[in-house]
Parts: C-alpha cells; structure tokens; sequence
C-alpha cells in the first residue's frame, strides 16, 4: 500500500469541495444546466460549471480553502442558497471537516472513491425530498476557521447564516485517514397550504 | 413440572437476551448502512424537540433568567469567549450571476446601472499657507482639523487657528520659552475644546471660542507629550517616558487609568471610532492595542494585542472608518510598510512595502480608499485603494518629509504639513458633495402637534 501524506488527503477533500460545490449548483439550479458539462471523475460524472466567471469565483475559493485545510484550520465548510429576491437563506449545506488523529487504520484508494461517490451519489438524491428552488438564487461560501488563521482581504468575518425553522437532513459521511467528512443538508420547512375554492 | 419451567423460561432469557444483543448490533451496523437514498434522521433530535415542546416553554416564562443585566453579561462573555473560538468567514465577493439567454435585461438594465464617473483627482495642492517654525520632528503631532472646521497647527511656541470657513487666521496662545515647544495639538469632539501637549510634560486645555485656558492636566507624564487623543470626556495623552494616560477632563484628579507597554516614546495614539479600543504606537517599534473594558491598572499586562511585526517605530496610526475592527498602522524609515491588522484577534491581515518612511494615514470617510504621507525620496502622498492596496494616485509638491496630516470634516479634504514648513490643501477623497437642499424642520413651535382649525 503506497503511503499518502497528509497534504494529499487534504487535497483529496479540497478537490471533493469543489465538486460538492458544482453538484450543488447544478442540482439545485443556482446556474442554468447549459452552463454544465459532464467530467468523469471518482468514477462519476460530475456536472461542472464551463462559465468562465464561476470557474474563476470557485477557483479563487478553492485556492484559499486547500491552503487553510493544509494546516488543518477548517472544521465547517459550509455553502448556503439565498433567494435573490428576499435576500432569505433558503437553503444550507453542511461539511464538517472532522481532524482525526491518523492511526494505523488506513484506507485504500477505492474505499475513499467508494465513500466519495456515496456522498455525490446522496446530493443528487436528496433533491427528491429538497423543495423546489424558484430559480432566483445565488450562493455564497462560508467557513468554519480557527480563530488563529491566517485571512485574506477576501474572507471577512460572517454570522452562521443559519436557515430560520429549518429542518435538517444528515447525510451519509465519508472520512479518509486523516479527515472525516460529515454533511447535513439544512432547508426552509415549507408549509402546505390547501386552498378551499367555496362553491 | 416446576423445574421444567423454571429452566424453560431460563433459556428463554438467556435466548431472548442473545437475540436483542444481536438486534441491538444490527441496528448499528444498519445506521451504518443506511439505504443511500433513504435521508438519515440523526440530525433531527426529536428529544431536544419534545423537550422544548413541553419542558422549555417554563424556563422563558422565567422573568429571572431573561433580565437584561443576565443577558448583558451572556453577551458579553460570550464575545470575550468568541475570541479564542472559532471564526466563520465567509468569501466575500459575489458569485456572478447566470447568463441570461434571453436579452430582454439590455433594455431594462442600462439605465439602471448607473456607471460612477470616476472621480478626477487633482495632482497639486489646491492651496499652500506658510508654517515657518514647523518643528520638524517625526514624533510630533502637531496638526487636527476639528469638527468645527477649524484646523490648528503648532509652529514653534504658538498654536496658530485657521477657519477653513473664511481662511481667517488667529492666534490661540504662546507657550513660555522655557515650556515650549508645543509637542501636539487635538481637537475635542466637540470642535470647541482643544488640547495642547507641551514639551514640559503639561497638557493645557483651552476653549477656543474665547480663547481661554480651561485647566492644565500635570502629574501624568516625566516627559514631553507628543501624541493626543479624545475618547468622549476622556482625553488619552501619550509621553516621552513611554506612558499613555487617560484623563478625565471633568474631575479634578483627573488621571483615570494609566497604561504601561511601551519602552520608548509613545508617537501614535487613535481612538477606535466606538471609543472600546485604543491604538499606541512607540518608538520602541510596538503597536499595542488596549481595550477600555478588558483594562485595570492591577493587571500585569493590560494590553489586549501586543504587535511587533514593524520593524521601525510606528507613528500612522487610522481606523477604518467602513469596518470597525480594522487598523492600519505605517512603520518609519526602517520600516516602510503599511500593515492592517484585525484588532479584534490581532491578526495581520496584510502588508504593504512602501520604499519610504509613512508619517501619516487616513481613510477615505467616502471611498474604500487609504492616503498615506512618506518622506525621502519622494515626499509624496500616496492613494491607495483598498484592500487591493493598488496605487490610485501619487501626490508630489512637499519637498520635505510629509509629517502630519489632518481631514476636513466633510472627509474631502485633506491637510498637509511637511518638515519643508508649509501647509498644502490636497483636494484628494473628492469634491464636496453639494448640501442637498434638506428639509429643514421649520423651528415652528409645536409643529409636531396637530393644528386646531
């Protein structure tokens, strides 16, 4: 078994982010599907972004992220959808990065591949029970840092952006020998409201 | 019989206790391995749920833990405890909006994006005034323009006025030979009050309506005071002897607090704009930063962050007028760098190498924009925008180092004095905006009341 160092898992979770990121933006419609192209990998296809200007923003994301998950400075990494309209965060979806120590315990290859595609694998199913988006929303990226971190001019101090009467969904985690990745899926609870047409 | 049973409903137990063992284990492994597109539950704690269904309601009905000092306190620890806790960042560009292939946006959106002219800024100084016997000392600060529009400068002994309403000139006092020189001057918030740091470790307190001497503040400092700075009714005066005092003008023993950090002159002193945090920069190459609730004088190390990335002493100090937690401190000539710093974790946040001394920072009240002054080579102002921290524009026509800086009230212009003893008007962070035509409560007595007809 080769031996992994730590910055290649690390990388390994950075690189998954990315991924979640434009899973989530085509599943729940942030950006129309024709700006998505399929791209095979962990034995997937993955829908990914072809505009240049989103690539650029997740790019400059991602750049920033695999630098503080080196030093292991990460605990959440968390995507919320706002509604364009009400500025209302409508949806919310939750990575919490997991430091383990390493132990002798360690993966192989395809065992990570395995839990990753279960994780892509469950974002695109949960947009069975997620409601339906109206179209008008944006993104945003948040993290979770140590308080000792180094921040760019780019990052700036941001409140939970928790979602009012949320209800919330675990989702399947995935770990690797030095991270564990837990997700849950937070929601606007919509009521259903039945409309009585008096004849 | 009896002891048939006995031994049946044994086995039994023992059966039956093998079984739930063994269903207990499944059930792990089964919440392990969970059907992929059945969503897991765990997250929604339905205890949690009942409990505040039933149970939580008592507790919010309970006057006694909802009192605003209680909930003061919680806040408040809960802020302090904050600090060595997590951060949530977020990234704060905006994502780019999706294409729209249908171009019914092009004649709606244009008139509605209104394109901000860029703003012309001029290359000289829109007016120079003579200040012969400037002293030319890098630790002084001996420039302020009050908020009742009326810049005050040092200039050897005397504290000259200059309405910047009329461009009238007036003298407000001479200090005696053997106190002087003047070693700082600051305007009260109030833009009445001023206060005069004097060479011989006095600080005098005037009203310059009437020209009168309120009170000396003596006691606080071995030394010349050089650098000033108002919090309220609290007046900060930062010595030679490397002290920083906090005096509160209103009482007759008016040393507050006294705060002990720096070994060497104290050159930079800043109120934060929310008067909680105060910045201290020193010859001794530290930049402290003190907070007003965190400080008592029995406490070994009263400072809140204690800064040592400059490598020269550090006299440009300016809080961000848009973020309040954000400071930017200039280093002098072994130095040359521009730092920001989150005051609030302490951590720096960028640097920038300037080539040359930086005398003096202020902001942009208007823009998102840093004017830093620099000595040799140049003797320049320099523009920056910021965070970028890309150059907007160089501002030449001093021809000595630039050692003070002072802006108008209406953030738009700026005042400039240099060692080559002149004063320079810069018209830098834009023109004034003209007074819009506001509607002006009519003094009319009882207008709020409805009339009787």
């Amino acid at each position: 078994m080769p031996l992994r160092t730590a910055s290649n898992e690390s990388a390994l979770i950075g690189n998954k982010f990315e991924y979640c990121i434009n899973t989530i933006l085509f599943q729940r419609g942030v950006y129309p599907p024709e700006d998505f192209t399929a791209v095979k990998k962990y034995g997937l296809n993955m829908l990914v972004s072809q505009d240049d200007q989103v690539k650029a923003y997740i790019k400059k994301i991602m750049s920033q992220l695999n630098k503080w998950m080196l030093k292991s400075k990460i605990s959440k990494l968390i995507i919320v959808i706002t509604s364009k309209e009400t500025g209302e965060n409508v949806e919310r979806w939750q990575f919490d990065v997991c430091r383990e120590k390493a132990d002798d315990q360690s993966w192989s290859e395809s065992e990570v591949q395995q839990e990753i595609q279960s994780i892509f694998r469950q974002i695109t199913a949960s947009v069975t029970f997620l409601p339906m988006l109206d179209g008008n929303c944006t993104f945003n990226v948040l993290v979770y840092a140590d308080a000792d971190s180094e921040v760019p001019l780019e990052w700036g101090d941001s409140d939970a952006r928790e979602i009012r009467d949320a209800e919330k969904v675990q989702l399947r985690s995935f770990s690797t020998n030095s991270h564990r990745v837990d997700t849950l899926v937070s929601y606007r609870h919509v009521m259903l409201v039945t409309v009585v047409f008096d004849t | 019989m009896d002891a048939g049973s006995a031994h049946s409903s044994s086995n039994m137990k023992t059966q039956s206790r093998c079984p739930l063992q063994e269903q207990f284990l499944q059930r792990r492994n089964s919440r392990e391995n969970l059907d992929r597109f059945i969503p897991n539950r765990s997250a929604m704690d339905f205890d949690y749920a009942h409990y505040m269904l039933t149970e939580g309601r008592k507790g919010k009905e309970n006057p006694a833990v909802s009192s605003p000092s209680r909930e003061a306190y919680r806040k408040q620890l809960a802020e302090t405890l904050n600090m060595n806790r997590t951060r949530i960042l977020a990234f704060k560009n905006k994502p780019p909006t999706p294409v729209e292939l249908i171009p019914h946006e092009l004649t709606s959106a244009q008139p509605a994006k209104p394109t901000k002219p860029r703003r012309y800024i001029p290359q000289t100084s829109e007016r120079t005034l003579d200040a012969p016997d400037l002293v030319d000392d890098y630790y002084l600060n001996l420039l302020d323009w009050g908020s009742g529009n009326i810049l005050s400068i040092a200039l050897g002994n005397t504290v000259y006025l200059w309405n910047a309403s009329d461009g009238s000139t007036s003298e407000l006092v001479t200090i005696d030979e053997e106190n002087g020189p003047v070693t700082s001057v600051s305007w009260a918030p109030d833009g009445r009050h001023i206060a005069v740091g004097l060479n011989n470790s006095e600080v005098q307190l005037w009203d310059s309506a009437d020209n009168r001497l309120l009170r000396t503040l003596r006691g606080g400092h071995r030394s010349r005071v050089g650098s000033l700075a108002w919090n309220n009714h609290i007046l900060t005066t930062g010595g030679m002897d490397g002290q920083i005092v906090n005096n509160d003008v209103r009482v007759r023993s008016h040393i507050v607090e006294t705060y002990r950090g720096h070994t060497q002159e104290v050159c930079g002193l800043k109120w934060s704009a929310s008067g909680q945090q105060l910045a201290s920069g020193g010859n001794d190459n530290i930049l402290h930063i003190w907070d007003r609730s965190v400080a008592s004088s029995n406490s070994p190390t009263q400072w809140l962050h204690r800064l040592e990335e400059h490598t020269a002493a550090v006299k440009a100090l300016a809080w961000c007028p848009f973020q309040g937690n954000l400071l930017a401190s200039g280093g002098g000539g072994g130095d040359r760098s521009i730092k920001f710093w989150n005051t609030h974790t302490g951590a720096c946040l960028n640097s920038v190498d300037t080539g040359s001394q930086v005398c003096s920072l202020l902001w942009n009240k208007n823009e998102r924009e840093l004017l830093s002054s620099h000595g040799f080579t140049q003797n320049q102002l320099t523009l920056w925008k910021y965070p970028s921290m890309v150059k907007v524009a160089e501002l030449t026509g001093h021809t000595s180092r630039v050692l003070f800086m002072a802006q108008s009230p209406d953030g738009c212009t700026v005042a400039s004095a240099a060692g080559d003893e002149t004063l320079r008007f810069w018209n830098v962070f834009g023109v004034p905006e003209v007074a819009k035509p506001a509607p002006k409560a009519n003094p009319e007595p009882f207008a709020h009341l409805n009339r009787i007809r």
